[in-house]
């Protein structure tokens, strides 16, 4: 390390069961360095600022802070004594108490006689000398104040200082919810703080942001830094060029021959929300990719086409729509259920016979899906949730895909799913697709989206880029993810 | 600026805030089961009426503050009555002949209680669950002690809920007291607010480097230490113990907390509203004896009335309870 960093954090590896979070990383922030740090969905940002805050543990790696050495687990109060904050992107605000008490809890010295005095000029002073004129009131309920004024709380109390230091303050896409004015501000407190040497990590996909405020811009991609560079002379499409340089873009899935693009046969005809946001189409037999950074509307989007697939299904005879959820706990299994039971719950009444459930139209239907899949168990009547995440999946696209459903909506099914299961996944989409099936599919994972017709890209709610065939490269989804350079 | 300018506008409004209706709906709701009864019978309102009228709402109002901080932390007890049954046990058989095995029991209560509420926490285990089975140990428990209702609480305990204090009755200096203590513990003091944070965010609370198992812990011994003054204070009313004395506590206390304000979020309670909740339902059935209802429909209508105060909230709130 070098001696006058801040932190210096050396060799950090962190792995999610088969997932290298972080490869190796090495991250130093110098005293009163403003640092950007930016990567596409998954690139390891989130790990590393966790780590450093203390909410996730290394693996393994070195980890200095202000010249002391961290040895073993590191807990956020820990990090909280050294001088590091961190201002989340999910707003981490206790929504039933108001401003005042939100400060304390930050807080373990506002105690005693007269805290809540003490709190309320702490944190009114910060808001007042970051967001001048920031019109909140104190005594309001974090619940009740608007989402841009949440955000302004929120980065305020992480500057506020009482016993321990102030020396980095991490922004994980602190201008989300700000207004311009408010941005303006809030950029403006940051270069001031750090003339006063308290240091800045920001996170954001405001490229802009980066390149106006930080001293220094760190790339990530895959669990490892590619590229860091002072961000003087610096421009957006370098950022852009920096982040996907390092892949060379895979061989893209074959054209299509174009013979289904009939407006008439569509499945899926759209209209944007606004003239900035792109219509969307899908024909028969067409997989469609959202892609984007996570987060900027593409699940919202997905869900409310698919909602109108399923009234049109139920109102006016449109064929069957049918949607793989990505989180299978929360929306996708039932699970305590059986594997057999949770396949074929879409397909119930075309296995009735009578009123009662047919038993061995089921088990032909289980059978020939559990083949299909090479879902790995001894028997379909185990129950779900003794299969391996990927393997459970598997189940879930068999649900759907045993379904009369025509139209398939895939909401980033294959995270935290390994490579082998994926590439099989794949294969069978493609052969559904093949067959005249259509998919809606929004992946986080740049890879995936090879696997697409067509894509459109997202950004801040807003279908922003469309592209097609050859044009579906990784430079260009993150020029337009990022809101990037105009001629790629 | 325009920004500030639309966080100002909403907070000045010619209407009571939402919150401020809230608040006081706990109050209205009591001063209209008061206004019935002064209605009927005037004579109620003499120190002696109201200790009457009042004297079973003070194992209540603790048993509520109990269920109250169970609630805090967005889970609910439903083993409280039960609990409350066990004290009244242990204190009409052991407490005048043999103390020491007395205070040694309802210790050891205490911890099995506080034991269970940390086994809710680290295994997250659904609270309905577990209390719930709880609520047959305790009661089985009891029935060991105490067969059938009987023993005899030790007369200091029957002498003090009968002392007769100045100015007002006793079941009012009591409502007064743990609702000033309950509200400085949990509204006013600097711990209270992480105790309510825990209840609604305990990420952030533990983000911010404070131990959510001793924040939790700390309310599930507290809930159990309510719980132990409600069965000693009923058992000193009552003079003996009775297993299944208390099995209306659980719901009357869950009914208390959210007619007090209070919401299943999680850290959204008011220890005042609590209070006055209780008071308020401990009046249902007086309510209805003043208003010569029929013994056999007594329950029924109890039920109607606690229905139509909760409806009051949610006509007031329209947020989710």
């Amino acid at each position: 390390m070098v001696p006058g960093d801040l932190i210096a954090m050396d060799s950090i590896r962190k792995a999610f069961g088969a997932v290298h979070a972080l490869a190796g990383v090495d991250f130093h922030v110098d005293r009163g360095e403003v640092v950007g740090l930016i990567g596409h969905n998954g690139a390891g940002k989130s790990t590393l600022m966790n780590v450093l805050f203390g909410t996730t543990q290394r693996d393994s790696g070195r980890f200095h802070i202000a010249g002391r050495e961290i040895a073993g687990a590191f807990t956020p109060h820990q990090a909280h004594e050294a001088g590091i904050r961190c201002v989340f992107q999910e707003l981490s605000l206790c929504e039933n108490l108001d401003v005042v008490e939100n400060t304390r809890i930050l807080h373990r010295s506002l105690q005693g006689i007269g805290w809540r005095r003490r709190a309320r000029r702490l944190i009114a002073d910060q808001l007042d000398a970051i967001f001048p004129g920031h019109g909140i009131a104190l005594k309001a309920r974090i619940a009740d104040l608007p989402i841009g004024a949440r955000q302004m709380v929120e980065i305020a109390r992480a500057f506020t200082v009482t016993d321990a230091p102030l020396r980095c303050v991490i922004l994980d896409e602190p201008t989300s919810s700000l207004g311009h004015e408010a941005t303006r501000q809030f950029l403006a407190f940051v270069r001031q703080a750090a003339g006063q040497g308290v240091a800045a990590i920001v996170i954001s996909h405001r490229l802009d942001e980066i390149l106006n405020v930080c001293d220094r811009v760190v790339v990530m991609v895959d669990g490892r830094v590619v590229a860091q560079q002072r961000s003087e002379g610096l421009t957006r499409p370098d950022l852009v060029a920096m982040m996907g340089s390092i892949e060379v873009p895979r061989a893209v899935a074959k054209a299509r021959d174009g013979s289904h693009d009939q407006t008439r046969d569509r499945v899926i005809d759209a209209p944007g929300r606004d003239a900035h946001d792109l219509p969307i189409h899908l024909a028969p037999g067409e997989i469609i990719g959202f892609a984007g950074l996570d987060g900027h509307g593409q699940r919202e989007r997905m869900r409310a086409l698919f909602h109108a697939g399923l009234k049109a299904s139920r109102d006016r005879h449109r064929p069957a729509v049918a949607y793989v959820a990505g989180d299978r706990q929360t929306e996708g299994v039932f699970r305590i259920w059986s594997i057999a039971d949770n396949l074929t719950i879409g397909t119930l009444p075309s296995l009735c016979r009578g009123p009662l459930i047919s038993a061995a139209a089921s088990r032909s239907l289980v059978e020939g899906w559990m083949a299909r899949m090479k879902v790995k168990t001894d028997s379909a009547d185990r129950p779900i949730l003794s299969l391996s995440g990927g393997n459970q999946q598997k189940v879930l696209f068999a649900r759907a895909l045993a379904s009369d459903a025509r139209t398939v909506f895939l909401d980033d099914p294959m995270r935290g799913v390994d490579v082998g299961t994926k590439v099989e996944v794949y294969r069978l989409i493609r052969a559904e697709a093949a067959q005249g099936r259509s998919f809606v599919w929004y992946a986080t994972e740049l890879d995936e989206l090879t696997n697409c017709d067509r894509i459109y890209v997202f950004r801040e709610g807003r279908a922003v880029e469309h592209l097609e065939g050859t044009d579906i490269r990784q430079d260009r989804i993150l020029a337009a993810s990022f809101g990037g350079m105009v001629n790629a | 600026m325009p920004e500030a300018a639309i966080l100002n506008s909403g907070s000045h409004s010619l209407w009571p805030r939402r919150e401020t209706l809230e608040t006081a709906l706990p109050f209205l709701a009591l001063l209209v089961m008061l206004g019935i009864i002064f209605a009927v019978r005037p004579t109620v309102f003499s120190y002696f009426g109201l200790t009457l009228l009042f004297k079973l709402a003070i194992p209540l109002m603790f048993a509520a503050l109990s269920q109250m901080l169970i609630i805090n932390l967005g889970e609910i007890d439903l083993s409280n009555g039960a609990f409350v049954g066990l004290v009244t046990c242990i204190v009409a058989v052991y407490l005048e002949k043999a103390p020491g095995h007395a205070v040694l029991l309802l210790v050891g209560t205490v911890l099995v209680y506080v034991a269970v509420g940390w086994l809710i926490s680290v295994r997250k285990l659904p609270s309905i669950v577990v209390t719930l089975g709880m609520s047959f140990v305790w009661l089985g428990c009891a029935i060991i002690i105490l067969p059938a209702p009987g023993g005899h609480s030790p007369a200091w305990l029957i002498d003090a809920m009968r002392w007769k204090p100045p100015l007002m009755p006793l079941p009012l200096w009591t409502a007064l007291g743990i609702a000033v203590i309950g509200h400085w513990a949990l509204k006013s003091s600097s711990y209270g607010i992480v105790l309510r944070g825990a209840g609604a965010n305990p990420k952030s609370v533990a983000r911010a480097g404070w131990s959510l198992v001793k924040a939790r812990l700390l309310l599930y011994a507290g809930a159990a230490l309510l719980a132990v003054i409600a069965g000693l204070f009923l058992s000193g009313i009552t003079t003996s113990g009775d297993p299944n004395v208390a099995p209306g506590y659980t719901m009357l206390g869950v009914g208390a907390v959210i007619l007090g304000g209070g919401t299943f979020n999680g850290g959204v309670v008011s220890p005042i509203g609590t209070v006055v909740g209780a008071l308020t339902l401990s009046l249902a059935s007086s309510v209805l004896s003043f208003l010569q209802v029929a013994p056999v429909w007594q329950i029924g209508a109890q039920g109607l009335i606690l229905f139509l105060v909760l409806a009051g909230r949610v006509l007031i709130g329209g947020r989710r309870l």
